[in-house]
């Protein structure tokens, strides 16, 4: 097939419209391998945008690219677990069986390799990414295996099925993963509430009229529900569920939207992966309960780009639920209530977890939050009132509008109700999926999966909280540790600043770029970091990140600038002799390292002997 | 009931009609707020965060919170001159400033900023990026070295000209502009040197070609007086409007 009937069959399979230049990106890209200027070319003409705007959203994201990476792409997850579990010693190994630097791409065009931001396979780690497909449990053997097929040039297909197997590891399930209840259950309980009260009649002998009261008191029941349970969102903000869905029912709008937030990015965490495997109808009849509140027709799941591998089994579940009559028109018989869902890729960015940016991406768009307010509930997807929630809140609000407000109460603390799964990774015997109910204590999440010795946790993410020993008694809650469900725990054995530079790289490689602050100053953290890690850092540079971060905080669009510090804060408070034992003792030492300048002249002389080096530091010091 | 609309700026009341944002009002009254992204004549965005100033003690870009009366703002203090000051350094080092070899020197909004605002040092190491010259238009040279990523042409060409020549790409400190053309190259859009957007840049990338260094040094725009003095060029075009939308 020509280049240009593979963009064809792509484009009119999503009707040349250009809200949907992330998937037509996405499906050319898998079709011919990489978006050339010609291809881009082609999209922008089928769908009828400037070139350039196709081009913008293209450079945007990490997994589009614009430049050919080879046949066999493979991405090494980088998050800290993963380094724990040794990824830079096995993709250093990789790069030279196959004669190849990190970043580059082999000279014939064969194979490139390089690292990406944690593909939330922590529990399972060094795990990479082969063409977008993930691959759990690098070892050295499995190298030495796939250097030798990508050599053969074996179709992916072809390549040991064992190796793409994602486990579950569920240690400890609770009402969310133990849930047994039928497709639909949610849905019938839901529209019974508005029936109840009322004298049995058939929906067909019903007027119109009629069907719709009865289906407002239904929603307005369910809702009540909702809010009773006092559920809050689970993807880290914690904003009251039932009094978004409200503000999202009561914003005038012509047509509205239900946004399963799947875009699970944050370092560490990999719990949304697990129920989007275990539990996919009881998140989808989430959405479809918030639909039938809100009044929405359409909705999406928005699933990050790490989890391509989900997209059959989630379209076929959807499938099966159309069938079911719990998806598409006159859902269950209700005459008049239309809603389907449709799962949108991403394709690598961080900041799409952010709900303003993750409709931008919707929209075909780059990644970048919106200036707020107005909120999403108010003008969101192509500027309807849309509802965002996280994979874990519709999957509760569905229980919720199964088994009520007051039943969900019962778990839990007061103030943080319900259960909350965590990703338990790093120092441990049984990583994996915990779900505890709120109020847990991080001791006992320390002790169930068997840590031992432990420095450190950091919850939630690098955006969130480090604890150190003394903290261990706090609790898992919104009012005392607030988290988005990433646990990842450090033994003593581990270098605290070495987590910290993973994260603040982190922070650098995602940053969108929109705002100064944080588009200049997540790289000179960077910078001031690996400063430090070289050994020539001073206190200085130590005022210099307090410095960077009152600035970051407080002018940042977004909170990626607004927490980008706060590895750096927490750790220096807590583990100051980390950062300390590497510090110079003088006050300042520049960044430029004259002697290191000098290796590109050392190496065309092919000279390295100590009458091509400058003094080195140490040597002043003795 | 215009004069219950005012609202506190530095210990001044300013008056505004309903609908102006801090910054329009601001600038209307005769007040500088350092800026480098906003322009009176596109819808604010808010990304170069110089104009941030606290109001009622909480940080906002100015440029895009409207203003409500009785507002406290505080915009001319030292804690917020020094984090401008940091971030015209942190656009300094992010691309290749070299103010003695610039065509926009003495009428580049970043440079007379930096003197508004004592900028003395770079502070940070400079990044020096690559980032090639297009001279591939008859009449219009682009130095992406000097550019700031405010924008500002993106937005005149979307909106001003209908031709969409400009426009972002990559992410993060790799985030820059493109021209609307499969081989990247100016010369093959239909950019043309009366377009709006040729006229916007405030620093020294969009520079026609055949006209350098023509004024001598001494008349330069902002040789005479610091930008804050030149407030009148960045009034809201009328009053009360928030610019195109």
């Amino acid at each position: 097939m020509k280049n240009s009937d593979a963009i064809n069959v792509v484009l009119k399979r999503h009707g040349n419209d250009g809200t949907r230049l992330m998937q037509i990106l996405r499906e050319t890209q898998e079709a011919l391998g990489w978006l050339s200027p010609a291809t881009l070319t082609a999209i922008a003409a089928g769908v009828k945008w400037p070139r350039s705007r196709v081009e913008s959203t293209a450079g945007f994201y990490s997994f589009f690219h614009t430049e050919p990476l080879g046949r066999y792409r493979v991405l090494w997850s980088d998050n800290i677990t993963d380094r724990m579990l040794g990824n830079m010693d096995l993709m250093q190994a990789m790069c030279e069986k196959l004669w190849l630097e990190p970043g580059r791409v082999s000279a014939d065009g064969l194979v490139s390799v390089d690292t990406t931001s944690c593909t939330g396979m922590c529990d399972q780690g060094p795990a990479i990414l082969v063409n977008y497909r993930a691959i759990t449990h690098m070892t050295m053997e499995r190298i030495e295996q796939m250097v030798e097929l990508i050599h053969n040039q074996t179709p992916i297909e072809k390549w040991p099925v064992e190796w793409f197997v994602i486990e579950d590891n569920i240690r400890r399930a609770d009402i969310l993963l133990t849930n047994a209840m039928p497709p639909g259950e949610a849905l019938r309980i839901s529209f019974a509430r508005g029936a109840a009260d009322e004298v049995e009649t058939s929906f067909s002998e019903r007027s119109w009229h009629e069907s719709m009261q009865a289906s407002d008191i239904g929603a307005s029941a369910t809702l009540d529900e909702i809010k009773k349970s006092a559920l809050r969102g689970r993807g880290g903000a914690g904003f009251t569920t039932g009094l978004k869905w409200e503000a999202c029912h009561n914003a005038p709008g012509r047509t509205r939207y239900v946004v399963c937030n799947a875009d699970e990015g944050e370092p560490g965490t990999f719990k949304d992966r697990v129920l989007l495997t275990r539990q996919p109808d009881l998140i989808l009849e989430g959405m479809t309960v918030a639909a039938y509140i809100i009044g929405a027709s359409k909705g999406f799941v928005y699933l990050r780009g790490e989890y391509r591998y989900l997209l059959e089994p989630l379209n076929a579940v959807l499938a099966k639920r159309r069938q079911l009559g719990l998806l598409g028109e006159n859902i269950l018989g209700r005459e008049g209530f239309n809603f389907d869902i449709e799962v949108h890729l991403g394709a690598g960015a961080y900041v799409c977890g952010e709900e303003s940016a993750l409709i931008e991406s919707l929209e075909g768009k780059r990644g970048v939050p919106r200036n707020r307010p107005p909120y999403p509930v108010t003008n969101g997807f192509l500027n309807q009132p849309t509802v965002v929630n996280n994979v874990e809140t519709f999957a509760s609000a569905a229980l919720i509008a199964a088994k009520g407000g007051d039943w969900y109460r019962s778990f839990g603390s007061a103030r943080s109700t319900g259960t909350k799964i965590l990703s338990v990774s790093g120092d441990c015997e049984r990583p994996g999926i915990y779900e505890y109910p709120f109020g847990v204590t991080v001791r006992q999440v320390l002790e169930e999966c068997g840590a031992h010795n432990t420095q450190a946790v950091q919850v939630s993410g690098p955006s969130g909280i480090c604890l150190n020993r003394d903290e261990f008694d706090r609790r898992i809650a919104f009012g005392d540790v607030p988290t988005a469900g990433a646990f990842m725990i450090f033994g003593q054995q581990r270098d605290i600043f070495e987590v910290v530079r993973n994260f603040v790289h982190f922070f650098a490689h995602e940053s969108c770029g929109f705002c100064t602050p944080c588009r200049v100053g997540t790289t000179l953290l960077k910078n001031l970091v690996d400063k430090i890690a070289d050994g020539n850092g001073t206190r200085t540079d130590i005022d210099e990140i307090f410095h960077l971060n009152r600035l970051l905080q407080t002018t940042a669009h977004c909170g990626l600038g607004h927490t980008a510090c706060n590895p750096l804060l927490y750790t220096l408070e807590k583990f100051r002799p980390a950062y300390e034992r590497r510090l110079k003792l003088l006050k300042f030492v520049p960044a430029f390292d004259l002697d290191a300048a000098l290796s590109q002249a050392r190496q065309m002389t092919g000279r390295d002997d100590a009458g091509a080096h400058l003094e080195t530091h140490s040597e002043i010091a003795q | 009931m215009s004069e219950t609309n005012t609202f506190i700026l530095d210990d001044q009341e300013i008056p505004f009609t309903p609908g102006q944002s801090v910054m329009q009002a601001a600038l209307t009254a005769g007040v500088f707020i350092p800026h480098l992204c906003y322009h009176p004549e596109f819808r604010p965005h808010g990304s170069c965060k110089l104009c941030t100033v606290k109001i009622n003690g909480r940080p906002a870009t100015s440029c895009t919170t409207p203003a409500a009366h009785g507002m406290e703002v505080e915009s001319n203090t030292p804690e917020i001159l020094d984090k401008r000051r940091t971030l015209l350094q942190m656009l300094l080092v992010e691309g290749n400033h070299f103010c003695p070899s610039c065509e926009k020197s003495g009428f580049c909004k970043l440079q007379a900023l930096g003197y508004e605002l004592g900028v003395m040092t770079p502070r940070f190491n400079l990044m020096y990026p690559t980032r090639p010259v297009d001279a591939s238009h008859p009449d219009v040279l682009l130095d992406f070295n000097r550019c700031i990523l405010c924008e500002l042409c993106i937005r005149a060409s979307t909106e001003v000209d209908g031709k969409f020549v400009f426009a972002l790409s990559g992410r993060g400190i790799k985030k820059h502009l493109v021209v609307n053309a499969e081989s990247g190259r100016l010369a093959d859009t239909n950019f043309s040197l009366t377009d709006k957007a040729a006229q916007v840049c405030p620093v020294g990338v969009i520079l026609p070609k055949r006209k350098g260094f023509a004024v001598p040094y001494g008349e330069r725009h902002f040789d005479d007086a610091p930008i804050s003095t030149h407030v009148d060029e960045f009034k809201p075009v009328m009053p009360g409007q928030g610019g195109r939308s």
